[in-house]
């Protein structure tokens, strides 16, 4: 049920200007893996499970025996919402933006925004892919666009 | 060794005050506990355990709290949670006096959120640090979280946007009986539909309002409690539980209410159809529909048409919050306090115009942080003597 679209010129979203991420020893795999445009994820090398976000052990077993892979960067739209109202910036000028969970297909889902779209077409179940923004301080946001 | 029945709630406060530039959070709370005490006939001189929890009191506020109101309890209690706070207060309260480390417990909440000009729902800054750069690269607002559990609600189960309108439209109507609400003024539902989009599917009339305010709650023995000033409620039942996206895998519609009301029964022996009305978090109409599946009051993806036809409603099946709850009376930012204060004031059939006739057994339960990411859950079962 799309809606009749009254500004044509404003059917891509806005940019976001995203805050900068930051990491400690627990999260640097994560950026930096972001960094160079690769979702990676944890998983146990005792019980197989793959978690986010990334931690020191795993919380199904409790080893401490972690490695990290680089995921596809495709999933789905698990949920989301077009946030008309953000009082805070950067925000507040990217109104309206989408955000939303993306599922992975490797199981986990990412809080994230889904961009370089209509806000208005976005829909559960709709199939993205990651994309990334550069951050000044070297490393990148990960959020989805569509496949 | 349970305590169900042995602890009871002796006095309340609601401060009844909306708007109170004028005034810091200490000062409210202060006023609030003069009240309770007066409520129940007891002095400060008898508290020897404080309780409290607001928006600005950092790790060591309760411990300034006590020295503002010139206290030295010998059982004290910051734990805040959120929202749920006073819920888990009374719970936490309950558990020290049965256990013998205190007599007489003070539950103190006092908020200047509205006169501050907090930006509560829509200006979630989310911390700079390591784990907050999952959430705050991407602009997640109160308003939203909740929007994405709506919206997933709405994808699996059908529920409308008129029946989330439904809640807000009642609780309109039941602060239209109470003299202290901060929004009388009815509405319908197309007044919902028709206000502004905050975060879909949430409307500006699906959130909460912000006010100032704050209250007090009194917690001692059943048996002392009875040789005091006003009709005893026992608690019977409470629970408490944290909900978080385990390992990024959340089902965002099952909450922390599902395990804490499930403790709560359990401990009190009442079914659900012993339940005379319920003081629920509205932070948002949404918070009420999933809160009503988790505590089984129907099954899970049947809160849309529960809460059609007038059933919450004074008058109906299960009315919820007869004083018009955050959407309408008053929401200085952590509201738990209120829902016990009304329960309170219910069993006690002290609430003239909004009164639930007959009303022996009430179910509280406060919600705290956001749902959709982490979150508390703190339930109470309470009866009258
Ligand atoms: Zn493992």
């Amino acid at each position: 049920m799309a809606k009749e679209v009254k500004h044509p010129e404003r059917l891509m979203a806005k940019e976001i200007r995203h805050p900068q991420p930051t990491f400690d020893e627990e999260t640097r795999a994560y950026w930096e893996g972001a960094a160079r445009g690769e979702v990676v994820l944890q998983r146990c090398r005792e019980c197989g499970t793959i978690q986010h976000r990334p931690r020191a052990l795993c919380v199904s077993c409790f080893s401490d025996s972690i490695e990290h892979f680089v995921a596809s960067g495709r999933g789905q739209v698990h949920t989301f919402t077009v946030t008309r109202q953000n009082q805070a910036p950067p925000f507040r000028e990217a109104c309206p933006y989408v955000l939303a969970y993306v599922e992975l297909e490797e199981g986990p889902r990412l809080l994230t925004n889904i961009v370089a779209c209509d806000p208005e077409t976005v829909r559960i179940g709709m199939p993205v892919q990651v994309d990334f923004a550069p951050s000044e301080n070297g490393l990148a946001v990960p959020r989805f666009r569509p496949a | 060794m349970s305590l169900r029945g042995q602890i009871a709630i002796a006095g309340v406060h609601e401060h009844p005050t909306r708007w109170a530039p004028d005034k810091s959070e200490f000062q409210i709370m202060a006023e609030s506990a003069r009240g309770a005490l007066a409520d129940c006939g007891l002095d400060l001189s008898d508290v020897d355990g404080l309780f409290a929890a607001s928006m600005s009191m950092g790790a060591m506020g309760i411990v300034s709290l006590a020295e503002y109101l010139n206290l030295k309890p010998r059982y004290l209690d910051g734990t805040n949670i959120g929202g749920s706070s006073f819920v888990s207060h009374v719970t936490h309260a309950a558990a020290a006096i049965h256990a013998g480390l205190c007599d007489v417990a003070l539950v103190l909440y006092g908020s200047t959120a509205a006169s501050n000009r907090l930006a509560i729902g829509t200006g979630l800054g989310g911390g700079r640090d390591a784990s907050a750069s999952f959430v705050s690269p991407y602009g997640l607002t109160t308003v939203g979280s909740y929007a994405l559990i709506a919206q997933r609600h709405m994808h699996e189960y059908g529920t409308t946007s008129e029946q989330l309108a439904e809640i807000a439209v009642t609780m309109r109507r039941h602060a239209g009986l109470n003299p202290a609400a901060k929004m009388r003024a009815p509405i319908d539902v197309q007044d919902v539909l028709d206000s502004r989009m905050i975060s879909d599917p949430l409307h500006l009339l699906d959130c909460c309002i912000i006010s100032d305010g704050g209250g007090a709650v009194v917690v001692t023995s059943t048996e002392r409690a009875r040789d005091l000033a006003k009709p005893v409620v026992r608690i019977e039942g409470c629970g408490e539980a944290v909900c978080h996206p385990e390992i990024a895998r959340p089902d965002l519609l099952k909450i922390a209410a599902n395990q804490s009301s499930e403790q709560a029964f359990r401990m009190s022996g009442v079914t659900h159809d012993d339940i005379d009305l319920c003081t629920i978090y509205d932070s948002f109409t949404i918070t009420v529909l999933v809160t009503l599946e988790n505590l089984g009051f129907c099954k899970r993806g049947e809160g849309g048409s529960f809460v059609e036809g007038g059933r919450i409603g004074l008058g109906g099946e299960l009315p919820i919050n007869p004083d018009g709850g955050g959407l309408s009376s008053n929401h200085p930012g952590m509201r738990g306090i209120f829902l016990v204060i009304e329960a309170v004031h219910q069993l006690r059939d002290e609430c003239a115009e909004r009164q639930v006739a007959g009303a022996r057994t009430a179910l509280v339960h406060g919600t705290g942080g956001t749902l959709g990411v982490a979150h508390s859950g703190a339930t109470l079962i309470l009866a009258r003597d």
